[in-house]
């Protein structure tokens, strides 16, 4: 369990890591290191050369910008999920945030090091495509803006150019006066990687019906998947609506089938892990205070 | 390469591989042996140290990028030579160990636990040391021995602090 041979380097500026990437088509970027480090244990991830951005000044930040809560690429899991910012105006990342890794991994894990990675079971990407982030790179000295669903297309694939550095990601806030949020995952022991994950926040209108949802179902699929709630709207979130919302949307989905969990359970828990998330989410938006 | 790292408060200048783990780095260069192990790939937690304070895998972190850090291990708990710190003691108290091999990590989890938290609820023990394995004795004797410590802080007049 010992890496393979690599050059390491640690430039001092985001186009200088871009240039080292762009000259390297074995060199990987490395922050917190939490997946590609075991990767490389196993040699299943043989860079030829590590470019350490973890400390390139002005890429960990938490920042409000009215409509969204902007955060840098390598701010670390475990400062999103103690601030008071993400708690306040991000509810739904920050009630995922426990559930990604645990204490010790999330000490050295970035938010951008888990959306680059993109596994299928990330609880960060699942609230990148529910909520419909847009995540920017610096390529070439110039920044390039994509939606999460276009960003995350395959497992562990995205559509991030090799010479590329991710750089933040923007995550749209509602502005409704009541909105509650809802996370559910199912996996061997808490912090494992979840066979089903389900991510809902719910806006209400002024008769305490829902104005607004969203819902996303991940670790079902090859990656984590934006539902259409649309039949949801006007509704008290009827359990019948949300299970009709979730069959609909995997209706012809190809679903994981591993040792861990076949495709049919997965289809079954991502119904009932949605039903609870939402149901929490509109519970949760009654009990705030407008 | 060569990197400087502070280990339980003492500067080191190492000559290392950038290949080379922390872990490694620090149980072949620096002898301090208290961090194990164990997976090698960032499940068991045997190879728990603080980083500023923080649990963390010294299997997944290279030497080369840990310079600029206050990294503590096992090995700096102790307030003296031959001493054991009061949650140490804990774990001997409440047999919290049987094979020895999780410990080191349990006791540096635990450490940066009560660090924060001087009053842990069961759960939040629980919670602080589930990204540790231990094979032998399962768990109870560890979340006892936390337990114990905490309530022995709180009736201290201060902090416990590694020296």
């Amino acid at each position: 369990m010992k890496s393979a041979a690599f050059e390491y380097s640690r430039p001092a500026t985001l186009d200088e890591a871009c240039a080292l990437l762009a000259a390297d088509d074995g060199a990987r970027l490395i922050a917190g290191g939490q997946t590609l480090v075991p990767l490389m244990a196993m040699r299943l991830a043989r860079p030829t050369r590590l470019i350490d951005i973890a400390r390139i000044p002005g890429l960990a930040y938490i920042r409000d910008d009215g409509d969204a809560i902007v955060i840098g690429a390598t701010t670390k899991q475990c400062a999103i999920e103690d601030d008071p910012l993400v708690r306040a105006r991000l509810p739904l990342l920050a009630k995922a945030m426990p559930h990604v890794g645990h204490t010790p991994t999330r000490a050295r894990g970035t938010i951008g090091g888990s959306l680059a990675n993109a596994d299928p079971a990330a609880e960060i990407v699942l609230v990148a495509v529910t909520l419909g982030a847009t995540i920017v790179w610096r390529d070439g000295g110039k920044d390039t803006a994509v939606d999460a669903s276009g960003f995350i297309i395959g497992p562990m694939v995205t559509s991030l150019p090799q010479s590329a550095c991710l750089t933040s990601v923007r995550f749209p806030v509602w502005k409704e006066p009541k909105v509650g949020v809802g996370f559910h995952e199912i996996n061997a022991r808490s912090s494992d990687f979840a066979f089903v994950s389900a991510a809902a926040q719910v806006a209400l209108d002024a008769d305490g019906r829902c104005a607004r949802v969203a819902l996303g179902i991940g670790a079902a699929t090859a990656y984590p998947i934006a539902i259409d709630a649309g039949a949801l709207i006007g509704s008290r979130a009827e359990e019948q609506r949300v299970r009709e919302a979730v069959d609909a949307a995997l209706a012809d989905a190809e679903m994981m089938d591993d040792l861990h969990a076949s495709a049919a359970y997965r289809k079954r828990a991502a119904r009932t892990l949605a039903v609870r998330a939402v149901a929490d989410a509109y519970k949760d938006a009654h009990a705030r205070r407008s | 390469m060569r990197v400087d790292l502070e280990i339980n408060k003492q500067k080191h200048g190492v000559e290392v591989e950038p290949r080379m783990t922390l872990l490694d780095c620090l149980r072949d260069k620096l002898l301090l042996n208290g961090a194990h192990a164990g997976c090698e790939h960032g499940v068991c937690g045997a190879c728990t140290v603080l980083i500023d304070g923080a649990p963390a895998r010294s299997c997944l972190m290279f030497a080369v990028q840990a310079d600029g850090y206050a990294i503590t291990t096992i090995e700096g708990l102790s307030p003296g030579p031959g001493e054991l710190s009061l949650l140490q003691d804990a774990f001997c108290e409440t047999h919290g160990m049987q094979c020895g091999y999780c410990t080191p990590a349990m006791i540096l989890a635990a450490h940066a636990l009560l660090a924060k938290n001087a009053s842990p609820s069961r759960d939040e023990i629980v919670e602080a040391i589930s990204a540790n394995i231990c094979r032998c004795t399962g768990y109870a004797q560890i979340v006892e021995a936390i337990a114990l410590a905490a309530e022995r802080m709180r009736g201290l007049n201060r902090p416990q602090e590694p020296r």
